[in-house]
């Protein structure tokens, strides 16, 4: 027995010093700082996915072919979600089981994020996500390793009332579809009504894979709202424009940012003139005007992307640009402490991206403004700015 | 009658909109009298329909064409997938074909999206999208085709089955498949036109409410439970009760959206389908059984 035992200690003694010489062998080259990625890359949100991915990969590379950051270079481990919670949580186990795993970028939707926070969150591993759900960072003091980069509906309903309150619009209709999008985007634009100052007269909803809005928008026709609110994703909403035309009514449509894409327009068709749109600015860069610091970073983008992928560039890959870097700016300063990369980023001001001009504080995970979104107008298959 | 005006307008859409899901439920009638089983497929009959429309208008853009086309490859697949997928069961009890459709659809769907990818397509309307003012109402050129090509699909296929032999040795199949058989008539043969026919009427739907609707892979799948309500509504394996129950479920939805709330459109089309199932199983046309 007691020989048994101190032949055991002997082989853990040898066993840790081997531990020790590996660990110093691997010392000497710079260990790679390990960031995680958990995308919708392919399932019904692969449009968000694999911009995002691709928006990683190319930072990632460009970081790297520089030498990295101070001297590491930095390692993507990225997953595919497929829209799946279930996936989702998985692979956030996986990467917070993963000692090395500095920070994790995504998930690409609100519900995925919603359960990979909660992981991340136990394993105090800095997360920053890229979907839009105001819920994923607030209340920013449950949520102290939770970080994001997209826009939040609030921001739009704000940004649109703005607009509206400028034109001196005062009675909506509002078209909501369904789902998770429609309802979350409903409840902003039902409870920032009051503040203001305008009324909602009618509220209709539609189903996401609905084919025909026109006993909605005649119930609609039937109250006298200046405009219509029209919230959604998908080829739903160029149904409600067409619809719209097709019934003669001719109040202005807006839309929500969730149509901000040129396939909306190809789909709206003729229908799409004169839709008014809350947008990231990416979507317009060239008509920013040069004083517009975030300007040069679309530009930047938009380039480097199109030479890559030979693809369009999207606000959705514009999400995890902006994270990515905002890591890399944090990983410079704090190396590869978690907890050192959490306090850089709650304490970033000022960092100019895709989505808006960041200033993130403990109160505040996102860090956006209205401002971050402008009003275009659908005109001529095209976006123009005009707020 | 300040809620005329409305209530024209909903009719319209209702009319659309049933139209479509009377072509189904003719479809799902015709295979149901040839076999006694359900095609659940069919929807996605609806779907390759529209998506064929679309791919050959875009490569030759003639609407004739497409249409034509479109119909023609439909009824090659729903031919294949009779022969190849329920042709070969040794033990063709119902069950087993109806499960082995459900197969076939979830397939058809899937090699739909590596082909198209999710992204909707646009068709062109066949006549232009100025609508046409109809008192307080407005209606749409197309909704004009949808409405005449269904009429015309009807009274053809009710031709086709009274007045042609082939058409009548349909009819002989569906009503004693083995006192057809001793008269030699192949039945085979006629189960695979059966199933050939309602691909056709199914892509026929497609293409016609594609304009309205924009295609995309995955848009058969709630086309075909409503045009399978529908021809449970009217009564299966009737062609004169497909039609009513793909125009009652079509109005009923748009009535329901329109004076009760928007919310409620899918559900009023299933309670109708669990009212007629409960109070009168045979639907509103089919014979007491």
């Amino acid at each position: 027995m007691k020989t048994k035992a101190i032949f055991g200690g002997l082989i853990l003694a040898l066993a840790g010093l081997g531990l020790i010489f590996l660990g110093c062998g691997g010392a000497k080259q710079a260990e790679p700082y390990v960031v995680g990625g958990i995308f919708s890359i392919s399932g019904p949100a692969s449009y968000l996915g694999e911009p995002e991915r691709n928006s990683l990969e190319m930072v990632v590379e460009a970081v790297n072919a520089k030498g990295g950051i101070n001297g590491h270079p930095l390692k993507l481990v990225i997953y595919d979600d497929e829209g799946d919670v279930t996936k989702a949580r998985l692979h956030a186990t996986k990467l917070a089981q993963d000692k090395k795993c500095l920070a994790v970028i995504g998930p690409s939707l609100t519900h995925t994020s919603m359960t990979t926070l909660e992981i991340t969150q136990k394993a105090k591993l800095p997360l920053i996500s890229c979907a839009a759900g105001s819920a994923i960072t607030s209340p920013a003091k449950d949520r102290v390793w939770v970080f994001k980069t997209a826009q939040t509906d609030k921001m739009a309903v704000e940004r649109i009332y703005q607009y509206l309150q400028k034109h001196n619009l005062k009675q909506v209709a509002i078209l909501t579809v369904s789902t998770g999008f429609g309802v979350a985007g409903k409840e902003q634009l039902l409870t920032q009504a009051p503040q203001y100052g305008i009324q909602v007269l009618a509220q209709e909803v539609f189903g996401e894979k609905d084919t025909d809005m026109t006993p909605q928008l005649t119930k609609l026709r039937g109250t006298p709202a200046q405009v219509v609110i029209c919230w959604g994703t998908g080829p739903a909403p160029a149904l409600v424009a067409k619809n719209m035309k097709q019934l003669g009514i001719t109040i202005p449509l807006v839309q929500s940012h969730g149509v901000a894409s040129k396939k909306f327009i190809e789909l709206a068709g003729d229908a799409g003139d004169g839709i008014i749109l809350p947008a990231g600015k990416l979507v317009i860069w060239q008509q920013l005007p040069d004083t517009d610091p975030q300007k040069a970073v679309c530009k930047e983008y938009a380039e480097k992307y199109h030479a890559k992928f030979k693809a369009p560039e999207s606000s959705f890959g514009g999400y995890a640009y902006d994270a990515i870097r905002m890591l890399n700016q944090a990983l410079t300063k704090a190396g590869n402490n978690r907890d050192k990369i959490r306090s850089e980023l709650e304490g970033l001001k000022n960092f100019v991206g895709i989505s808006g001009v960041f200033n993130m504080s403990p109160e505040d995970h996102n860090g956006l403004s209205p401002a971050a979104f402008v009003m275009v107008k659908i005109e001529k298959g095209g976006f123009q700015l005009i707020d | 009658m300040e809620n005329f005006a409305p209530f024209l307008q909903y009719l319209i859409s209702g009319l659309t909109n049933g139209a479509i899901y009377a072509l189904i439920a003719l479809g799902f009638g015709i295979i149901y009298n040839a076999t006694t089983i359900i095609n659940f497929a069919q929807g996605e009959m609806v779907m390759l329909g529209a998506m064929c429309a679309i791919s050959i208008y875009h490569l030759a853009p003639s609407l004739p064409l497409a249409f034509a086309g479109a119909v023609v490859l439909v009824t090659c697949v729903g031919l294949v997938f009779e022969r190849l997928a329920l042709r070969p069961v040794k033990d063709p009890t119902p069950i087993a074909l109806i499960i082995i459709t459900v197969g076939g659809a979830v397939m058809i769907k899937g090699v739909a999206m590596l082909l198209w990818g999710q992204e909707a397509y646009i068709l062109p309307p066949f006549s232009g999208n100025v609508p046409i003012h109809l008192g307080p109402a407005t209606i749409l050129p197309q909704n004009l085709w949808v409405l005449g090509i269904t009429a015309i699909a009807v009274v053809a296929l009710e031709a086709f089955f009274r007045l042609t032999l082939v058409g009548k040795a349909m009819r002989a199949c569906a009503y004693n498949t083995r006192a057809a058989r001793l008269v030699g008539i192949a039945a085979g043969r006629m189960v695979q036109l059966s199933f050939g026919l309602s691909a056709a009427l199914g892509a026929g739907a497609g293409i016609l409410i594609a304009p309205l609707t924009l295609g995309v892979y995955d848009m058969g799948t709630m086309l075909g439970l409503k045009g399978f309500s529908a021809a449970i509504i009217g009564g299966l394996g009737s062609l004169a009760g497909g039609v009513l129950g793909g125009l009652v479920l079509g109005v009923a939805e748009a009535l329901a959206t329109g004076f009760i709330s928007s919310g409620y459109r899918d559900a009023v089309a299933f309670l109708l389908l669990l009212l007629v199932l409960f109070l009168r199983p045979q639907g509103l046309v089919g014979g007491r059984k």
